[in-house]
């Protein structure tokens, strides 16, 4: 256990070692984020109640594909000079690796959102009638549904000859009961109308049963050839 | 320098043994029925044409490549279980590019378990490089960054190194420098399997050159033949 979180937590300062010097999945993703903001604030223009019922639906998504780039790069940087190898004849556990990068693209994710909510309150012209503060946990709970099957499915499909194309279409159908968590929460939130207490708790679900699965799984992911 | 543990060398006396090995990509077998049997603390030149299935033997001994049949049995443990006795340099160089050679080492060292930069920069100048030096990897020489692949393949101090092409790209100086390293470590105990087309330069440093054609031993011999082409022998 010891070495599990010493190998992950020496992975984790390596990949943002790594992302800090390359700014490879964070540039690519504030730009796409920014123009998702940008373009829909012009598409539509919607008064402040309107902003409330959409915006839940349009921030997730926003959130969702830009993750899908940082996801991306989780992997293909572990695949030049093929340093994957290195740790696959490694006796470091699988889940080590798995942890660091889930971690990873959560803080960059996060980092993410944590820029680009304060452009949408701007452009939306947004104000919570519900506890704001649960927006916390769903941001948590959330963004970590996103990215530990996100982290799981770009293993699955990084040595694949067409990767972009093969993570959305294994990722984005089995995120859709977290989709529906985070937006269904978030909209409830902001509307004030209902409790988002039902979506925490499925999202809570969601992650739990997701990262039980992805750990399980990972380790014959890895050692595939 | 010295560049093994020397308690390390009680742990020698195991052997590498192969048993009806194939592996198939598709319909394409790389190998076809390798079966043979290595001592220890012999280095053994893997030499071949291309595509005789030098580069698939050793990563089956690594344990990256999964035998279609056959069994691959290192220190008589599976190559999985014995990863910390097998030291592997690849083609590529397995090192990140953005980050300098201490700092490629020093994550690798993690992996392994060992602690602290000392055993770092002892195999690093061990190769012939600096650890002060802070550029990154992707920076290097051709030359520069296979050393470093070695230094980082022997960094845990393994029983058992596979090198494939360590020589590509290096120039006759550096090439030479790097067996001489191989060979110390061959009086230390260990086990030495190299893939080279450049048989000429372990002549006098190989145990043994096996030679492999269409995914098969074809022979084993002491010596380069004299009758072997002088263009193939570079």
């Amino acid at each position: 256990m010891n070495s599990l979180w010493s190998i992950t937590l020496a992975t984790l300062a390596k990949d943002i070692r790594l992302e800090w010097r390359s700014k490879d999945a964070l540039n690519a993703m504030l730009f796409f984020s920014l123009l998702v903001v940008v373009i829909f604030s012009f598409s539509f223009d919607p008064l402040a109640e309107e902003s409330r019922h959409i915006v839940g639906g349009l921030i997730w998504v926003a959130f969702l594909f830009a993750a899908v780039v940082a996801l991306n790069q989780t992997w293909a940087r572990e695949l030049r000079n093929q340093v994957l190898d290195a740790y696959r004849i490694s006796p470091a556990p699988a889940n080590a690796l798995f942890l660091a990068k889930a971690m990873g693209n959560f803080i960059f994710v996060g980092l993410l959102e944590a820029l680009m909510t304060p452009l949408f309150i701007v452009f939306y012209n947004l104000r919570a009638l519900g506890p704001a503060w649960q927006l916390i946990p769903v941001a948590v709970l959330g963004t970590w549904a996103l990215v530990v099957n996100g982290t799981f499915f770009a293993a699955m499909s990084v040595r694949t000859r067409s990767r972009e194309l093969m993570l959305p279409l294994l990722l984005f159908p089995i995120s859709i009961p977290a989709v529906l968590g985070m937006v269904q929460a978030t909209t409830a939130i902001l509307t004030g109308e209902e409790s988002a207490r039902f979506w925490i708790v499925l999202l809570l679900t969601y992650d739990v049963v997701f990262t039980t699965a992805c750990l399980a799984l990972f380790g014959a992911i890895l050692h595939a050839e | 320098m010295t560049i093994s543990d020397p308690s390390s060398a009680t742990r020698s006396s195991g052997c590498v043994v192969v048993k009806g090995l194939i592996k198939q990509f598709g319909r394409f077998a790389a190998l076809r029925g390798v079966t043979a049997e290595f001592a220890a603390g012999k280095f053994y030149a893997i030499l071949g044409d291309n595509g005789a299935g030098k580069t698939t033997l050793l990563r089956t001994l690594a344990g990256l490549s999964s035998p279609t049949s056959g069994e691959v049995s290192i220190l008589g443990a599976s190559p999985r279980a014995a990863c910390r006795d097998i030291g592997y340099m690849a083609h590529p160089s397995l090192l990140y590019d953005e980050m300098s050679g201490l700092e490629n080492l020093r994550y690798f060292a993690r992996l392994y378990g060992i602690a602290g930069d000392q055993r770092c920069e002892q195999v690093i100048r061990a190769v012939g490089l600096d650890p002060k030096l802070a550029r990154p990897v992707g920076q290097y020489s051709q030359g520069m960054r296979q050393r470093m692949s070695l230094a980082r393949a022997i960094l845990h101090d393994p029983q058992i190194l596979l090198l494939d092409e360590p020589f590509s790209n290096v120039d006759m100086h550096s090439a030479r420098e790097m067996v001489a390293l191989l060979k110390s470590m061959r009086e230390a105990g260990k086990t030495i399997f190299l893939v080279t087309h450049q048989a000429s330069l372990l002549a006098g440093a190989a145990d043994e050159f096996v030679w492999m054609e269409l995914g098969k031993i074809v022979d084993r011999t002491r010596s380069i033949p004299p009758d072997f082409p002088a263009e193939r022998a570079q």
